[in-house]
């Protein structure tokens, strides 16, 4: 129950970030992805903000040997580059160029119920249902 | 197929760009402190499709719901907020289908590989992050300058 309630708060701190930052807005990233264009740096200062407190703070929290709510630690198990890992972050960049959006954003940016943002995220939604499809059968 | 919406110009948002990524940063290190999880938002959403245990959907949806509410909270607070969809509503449907296979197969996004994987030193997330960022850029540099 307790990790229910941080999960919540966690998640409505993160819109707050998403929101203040703007990187909610897809007009904003698409902003900082057209390099030849008129230049938005600001994704890249977010970027900056978050890892200047994760890069220092990970480690420490994660010297510990469990965290404050859970039994124990969930992190990824993969630690070899392989395709998928290219394949897929090379797909993916091509849908957020596309549309302005990635997964963050456009879950927080259905409080504004655009439809345009609905059809995203159930379009997400079904990509990531037919991926894992794959993975079950190649596995 | 370009410009079928208006291209939206923006400037620097220096000061709420430096303190948004920083709220971001804040949640991903008490996600990990409390929880023991990563803040990848394609990871929380997709464990939803395969996760079997009700425990580990709760958290997930929790997570998700608090993001919705945290951004309509900021809407309630400031009375807006600009979100300017930048494609028409096929190229949407397309985007999110790639967003999705694409996270999925390359374990995450650009929370997950971009701020949590680079905090914990992964070799796979830093190609990650390039990989993605150089081919978003191109895609943008395709839609916006060349058709």
């Amino acid at each position: 129950m307790a990790q229910i309630a941080a999960a919540f708060a966690i998640g409505i701190i993160f819109a707050f970030g998403l929101a203040v930052s703007e990187m909610i807005n897809p007009a904003r990233v698409i902003g900082f992805l057209d390099v030849t264009g008129y230049w938005d740096p600001t994704l890249l200062l977010v970027m900056a903000g978050a890892l200047t407190v994760t890069l220092p703070i990970f480690p420490l929290i994660l010297h510990r040997s469990k965290p404050f709510l859970a039994a124990q630690f969930s992190l990824p198990r993969k630690t070899q580059v392989d395709l998928p890992l290219l394949l897929g972050a090379a797909i993916f960049g091509a849908g957020w160029g596309l549309a302005g959006f990635c997964p963050g954003p456009a879950l927080a940016a259905l409080a504004s119920r655009a439809p345009g943002v609905i059809l995203f995220v159930i379009a997400m939604l079904l990509g990531q249902w037919l991926a894992s499809r794959f993975e079950t059968r190649s596995s | 197929m370009a410009h079928l919406t208006p291209v939206v110009m923006t400037d620097p948002n220096t000061v709420g760009g430096l303190i948004g990524g920083a709220l971001i940063g804040f949640a991903a290190v008490l996600l990990l402190a409390l929880n023991g999880r990563i803040a990848g938002v394609s990871g929380i959403l997709g464990g939803l499709i395969t996760a079997t245990a009700r425990s580990e959907r709760f958290w997930r949806l929790a997570f998700i719901f608090g993001l919705i509410a945290g951004a309509g909270l900021y809407i309630l607070a400031r009375g807006s907020l600009s979100l300017e969809l930048q494609a028409s509503k096929p190229m949407l449907l397309v985007a999110g289908l790639l967003v999705g296979v694409g996270t999925r197969l390359g374990s995450g996004c650009t929370s997950g590989h971009g701020v949590c994987g680079l905090a914990r030193r992964s070799p796979r997330s830093l190609l990650a992050t390039m990989i993605f960022m150089a081919t978003a850029a191109l895609t943008v540099f395709l839609t916006r300058h060349v058709f």
